[in-house]
């Protein structure tokens, strides 16, 4: 196999006593589409930040692209796109001109850097809107512009953090799109996101991280497969009375989760626990049988739900 | 008004131009090291890629698409002083004596004082409030940083900025006085480099400054420090009219300096103690400097 585009062993950031990355170990491979999945303040950004050698690491070891972000950041950063969290337009600046800029940015030749965000306005539908101010723009036309612009030094790592959080559906779909085009032509991608079902649409491979550590790896799949069953039933019997139905259902299932509003079974056939509670005479306001997620899988691994 | 830089004049920053209509892979677009920044040390190079004029070419093109009046608002503060102030006030005062026994129009006297103000002024607000601004609410380093730009880069990218904006300004300001036959000596010349020198002592200061402030509140202490210096820094009347004690200690500020530097140049007084001046500005810049860059890492690269 290539040389990996990040290896990370014992990576750790510590901000005075507290430890907000802990000692992690991960690779990404070349073509790669791999996510950090996890609840806010799990250490994703943070990690992201090391990786995109604008944040020095206090301890462990980190090689991106074969070099050291502590020695080497602006040869690391050179080949790297970077869409943060929140978007950080040049708000003083047009679109198109935002974009020739941040190209300057990185030393590429104006004339480059200029038919570049032809193309990258073009990809991000907004060449109607080049000479229009940053500020002017809809959410989802500045988080579409962020991305175009981390794509202007054409990287061979893009690290998207939280891509499409606080985006409408829509433009949700339209930025998937778009990454997976990215992804068919072997962009890396590098992921962060608390959305399962991003990361279901856009990672090969993920790690789910908690409190600063790995707590699993693998293919959205995979960590299915391996942490929840394939089927799950999500019962509704009034919050004063799921606690007590609770008890009844002991041995219904491979599994039981008690949340406050509702109580999860987890099942190989969810049909099957159905007919199981209307032969115990028991009555759910609601009930919805679904397949597992990766919302499941971080509720076993962690007791907690991802969004909160 | 404002100055218009070339951007295709810049020269090349690429290792190997592509000549091919082939786009060139990310690999070459590595920034080459610029002559001097090779010989940095390992430690600074990690913080600077050598393409710091790249933010001066994004502050102009900003000012172009936005602001520009706003900037051009700097220029007339002075000018609006020196009508005020020199003229208005000037014909009650009537002539002020210098030290060598020179009789000087009130207006002339102030005028040059009036021009390292604004030099300290401009400098200073960009690199304080501008910086601060753009470093906590408008987010402009943040994505900056995510090029091969380094924290070096910004700071002295901006400190140019501001530099060149001061010399606009400068330059606008000294054909006043020309106009107003303030200037007595062809040396008046010089105060556009002297101003230059001014305000990048004030810029690296007010960076390194900045680089510790972390709310409004604190921002506000910067004002309390300037109105004073303006004020009572031989701007509007000559040294002796304090105490021994006071002169000494205005003579350790920095607008002192700047101050007696332009005058000495616009009224003609050339002499080597307009090298104690210059000195004095030159070790501001090297302090603010070195203490802005060791700031930076811990600003940027937290």
């Amino acid at each position: 196999m290539s040389e990996p585009v990040v290896h990370a062993s014992a990576l750790t950031k510590k901000y005075g006593d507290f430890t907000a990355v802990d000692a992690i170990d991960f690779e990404v491979a070349p073509g790669e589409s791999f996510g950090l999945l996890g609840p806010n303040g799990a250490g994703k950004s943070t990690t992201m930040r090391m990786v995109g050698a604008v944040s020095a690491r206090t301890g462990g070891e980190l090689r991106v692209l074969g070099m050291d972000p502590d020695t080497h950041g602006p040869q690391i950063r050179a080949q790297l796109g970077v869409v943060p969290p929140e978007d950080t337009l040049d708000a003083e600046l047009k679109v198109r001109d935002h974009l020739i800029v941040y190209g300057r940015y990185f030393g590429i030749p104006r004339s480059v850097c200029a038919r570049r965000a032809e193309e990258l306005l073009e990809f991000a539908q907004l060449t109607e809107r080049a000479k229009a101010k940053v500020d002017d723009l809809s959410g989802g036309m500045k988080r579409r512009l962020t991305i175009a612009r981390a794509l202007i030094n054409d990287p061979r790592v893009l690290m998207l953090d939280e891509p499409t959080t606080g985006l409408d559906p829509q433009a949700r779909h339209i930025l998937w799109d778009r990454l997976f085009r990215l992804k068919e032509k072997g962009t890396t991608l590098i992921v962060t996101t608390h959305y399962m079902d991003e990361a279901e649409q856009l990672c090969d491979r993920l790690v789910v991280v908690d409190h600063g550590r790995i707590m699993a790896e693998g293919s959205p799949a995979e960590l299915i497969r391996t942490y929840s069953s394939r089927e799950v039933v999500e019962l509704r019997f009034g919050s004063d009375r799921n606690a007590a139905v609770a008890e009844r259902l002991d041995g219904v299932g491979d599994r039981i989760e008690v949340l406050p509003d509702r109580i999860l079974v987890y099942t190989a056939n969810g049909e099957e626990v159905l007919e199981h509670l209307s032969r115990e005479n028991l009555h759910p306001t609601t009930s919805l049988v679904r397949r597992s997620s990766l919302e499941d899988v971080f509720l076993r691994l962690t007791g907690r739900s991802l969004i909160e | 008004m404002s100055p218009r830089v070339s951007e295709d004049e810049r020269g090349p920053e690429v290792s190997r131009t592509p000549s091919s209509a082939e786009a060139p892979s990310s690999a070459d677009l590595v920034p080459r090291r610029r002559g001097l920044s090779a010989l940095l040390p390992a430690r600074v190079r990690a913080l600077y890629a050598g393409n710091a004029h790249m933010l001066v070419v994004r502050g102009v093109l900003g000012a172009r698409t936005n602001n520009w009046i706003v900037v051009l608002s700097g220029f007339f503060e002075p000018v609006f002083f020196l009508l005020a102030m020199g003229l208005g006030l000037g014909t009650f005062i009537g002539d002020v004596e210098l030290a060598n026994g020179q009789q000087v129009p009130y207006a002339a006297f102030i005028a040059p004082a009036l021009l390292a103000v604004s030099a300290m002024n401009g400098a200073v607000y960009d690199s304080t409030w501008n910086v601060f601004f753009k470093m906590h609410f408008g987010k402009l380093y943040d994505a900056v940083l995510n090029t091969s730009m380094g924290p070096l880069d910004v700071a002295l990218g901006e400190i140019s900025y501001a530099l060149l904006r001061g010399l606009v300004y400068a330059t606008g300001f000294l054909t006043v006085m020309q106009v107003l036959g303030l200037n007595q000596s062809w040396t008046a010349i010089l105060s556009l480099p002297a101003v230059v020198l001014i305000a990048f002592g004030f810029a690296s200061i007010g960076m390194a400054v900045t680089s510790y402030m972390k709310t409004f509140q604190q921002m506000d202490w910067i004002n309390f420090v300037m109105l004073p210096m303006f004020l009572f820094s031989a701007t509007f009347f000559p040294l002796d009219v304090y105490p021994e004690v006071i002169q000494r200690l205005i003579q350790a500020l920095p607008l002192w300096h700047a101050v007696e530097l332009v005058r000495g140049l616009t009224l003609g007084q050339f002499g080597p103690q307009l090298l104690i001046h210059v000195g004095y500005f030159v070790g501001m810049i090297a302090i603010g400097i070195v203490f802005t860059t060791r700031r930076l890492r811990a600003l940027f690269l937290d």
